[in-house]
């Protein structure tokens, strides 16, 4: 235990010295805010309370920022070490090869946690602050908190594999860069595109589903969606959220995390230094 | 007495290559071996199967009296790689203190540590701004952490100034004092031959020569060379007297076996006032390295 908490402290100390931290705060905060601001002014007709609006383009938010930030921080963490020479060095220490990445994943999930935390309260206060009927809007906001952490886990959990299996930090951060864009960005584009298509056939029916829930970014997105009911405001694939069940997607969110810690285990373990 | 360190047999193939081909030897308590053989011969990975980083194609290895790489043999190890390079945001003495952690030592020990490596005054500057030498002795100073049983050093020495170096020497007889065993690779036959206790010859992954440098020197038997200088005018004769010998001016130059090194001295002294000056050159430590070195046994 003693050996994860030092990994861990040495992890967020670099982290602090390379503007990790800085960067995740600053980042969270502005874009919270600025949706925050941005989302309070077309209101009142719709009946729902500002931050309910606002938890809808946070979602968004997170669903682009929270992967981006968990593979930056984590691409370097094994090749990293790796390159300078340090890897073998402490694969002699008498610490297993798992307590040096939990170390690693406490660290910099709790960076994560709190950068998230930061801007989903700065969110929170400058709504409530100008519409006393947003605190309904809370246990939406709260369960986007925790599902952002939980999707942070999962990439920084993949961060650690892609970093395992490409030895190089530049190897590592070019995986790392086509990932976030493959899996945040183009891996919607290409649903959609199936969807046009496919016409209403098979697929639409029957794969489009699971093709959102295998994946961990729209698994997040529909869940944050359905369970907040703010899917309506949502254009695209948000408005499958309505098809599929809010335990399907919980499922998902709640299992990816784990096995993209395995898969980063597995791929550390098989690290030969 | 049981030896700290042994290897039997061991083998390791790379994909094609074999790094190493049936080496055994032996490290006893308080024993400083050091591993010589040029860029490649193996010395990296043998260094690497002894603490369990890579796993040996076939032959034994115990450290510490267990396997290479597990708890028992982890503890009592220390290992310092050849460049390794800390991270440059933490500083000297953030470093040490998470290593020391790692063992579960006390933090405390860091500065310490670092005093005794000659870090002390810059153990709160980050490591990115330390010289070469200074990063060498980061890792130095991680290697004397918890009294380990055996230190494997690889080129502990490269980037360390002469000064330096002979601290370092310095550190490693203390160390051997008390009882570890230490097992470094370096270049230098001229830096080691005096500090350390053994020497072994890697040459191409096979073992080439064990022994003190008196053994080798021995075992090598290369020939020993000898500069006459003749007085005034006598020069021809004395390379009448000494068939063989090359005239350079005024000088001769003989080589001849080690067993004939004495007869060939007595015919010198024979020529009595002849002779202005004799010096007698013995194979050079690099003569004896690159015999073993080239696999010329
Ligand atoms: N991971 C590896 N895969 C394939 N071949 C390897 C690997 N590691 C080492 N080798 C090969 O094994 C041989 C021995 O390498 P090693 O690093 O042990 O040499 P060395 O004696 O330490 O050399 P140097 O003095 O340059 O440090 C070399 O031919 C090298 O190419
Ligand atoms: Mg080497």
């Amino acid at each position: 235990m003693r050996r994860v908490i030092s990994t861990a402290t040495t992890e967020f100390r670099i982290a602090l010295r390379n503007r990790w931290v800085a960067i995740a705060l600053v980042l969270m905060a502005v874009f919270s805010l600025v949706l925050t601001l941005a989302g309070s002014a077309p209101t009142g007709g719709l009946g729902v309370d500002r931050l309910s609006v606002t938890v809808a383009s946070l979602t968004s938010l997170s669903v682009y920022l929270v992967p981006l930030l968990a593979l930056l921080m984590s691409f370097d963490a094994i090749a990293g070490e790796a390159e300078r020479g340090t890897l073998p060095l402490l694969l002699t220490y008498p610490v297993s090869r798992g307590e040096v990445l939990v170390g690693k994943l406490i660290a910099h999930l709790a960076i994560l946690a709190v950068a998230v935390l930061l801007g989903h309260g700065l969110a929170a206060s400058v709504s409530i602050s100008g519409d006393a009927a947003a605190t309904s809007g809370l246990p939406a906001l709260w369960r986007l908190s925790w599902s952002s952490i939980l999707l942070g886990a999962t990439f920084l959990g993949v961060g650690y594999a892609l970093s395992a299996l490409s030895r190089r930090p530049s190897g590592a951060a070019g995986l790392a860069i086509s990932l976030w864009l493959g899996l945040v960005v183009l891996y919607d584009l290409a649903l959609l595109a199936v969807i046009v298509a496919d016409n209403g056939g098979w697929f639409t029916t029957e794969a489009f589903p699971f093709a959102l829930l295998a994946n961990p970014a729209d698994a997040f997105r529909l869940y944050n969606l359905s369970a907040s009911g703010a899917a309506t405001t949502a254009a695209g694939i948000g408005g499958a959220a309505n098809a599929i069940p809010a335990w399907q997607s919980l499922f998902s969110i709640l299992l990816w995390p784990l096995a993209a810690l395995m898969l980063a285990g597995a791929a550390f373990r098989k690290v030969t230094p | 007495m049981t030896s700290t360190l042994t290897i039997t047999h061991l083998t390791k193939r790379f994909q094609g290559v074999e790094a190493l081909t049936d080496v055994s030897l032996s490290v006893a308590p308080g024993e400083r071996v050091a591993l010589l053989g040029h860029n490649g011969a193996g010395k990296s990975t043998m260094m690497k199967v002894i603490l369990g980083l890579i796993p040996a194609t076939s032959g034994d290895v115990t450290v510490c009296d267990a396997a290479p790489g597990s708890p028992a043999a982890r503890r009592q190890v220390a290992y310092l790689p050849e460049n390794a390079a800390f991270h440059p945001a933490l500083t000297g003495e953030e470093q040490v203190r998470h290593y020391l952690r790692l063992r579960g030592e006390d933090a405390r020990q860091a500065l310490p540590l670092l005093a005794r490596v000659g870090l002390h005054d810059a153990a709160r500057r980050r490591i990115g701004t330390y010289s070469k030498g200074m990063r060498q002795r980061v890792g130095l100073a991680q290697a004397l952490i918890g009294h380990p049983r055996l230190l494997v050093l690889d080129e502990p020495t490269s980037g360390l100034d002469p000064v330096s170096r002979r601290e370092f020497y310095a550190l490693l007889d203390e160390l051997a004092a008390e009882g570890a065993s230490i097992l470094l690779s370096s270049h230098a036959l001229t830096e080691v031959e005096a500090r350390t206790d053994r020497i072994l010859v890697l040459s191409k992954g096979r073992l080439a020569a064990s022994g003190t440098l008196v053994d080798l020197r021995r075992e090598a038997d290369l020939p020993v060379v000898l500069h006459v200088t003749a007085r005034n005018g006598y020069a021809s004769d004395i390379a009448e007297a000494l068939p063989g010998a090359i005239r350079v001016g005024a000088a001769l130059h003989l080589t001849c076996p080690q067993s004939d090194k004495l007869a060939v001295l007595g015919r010198i002294t024979g020529l009595g006032d002849k002779v202005a000056d004799l010096e007698v050159l013995p194979p050079s430590l690099e003569d004896i390295y690159s015999h073993f070195s080239r696999g010329t046994v």
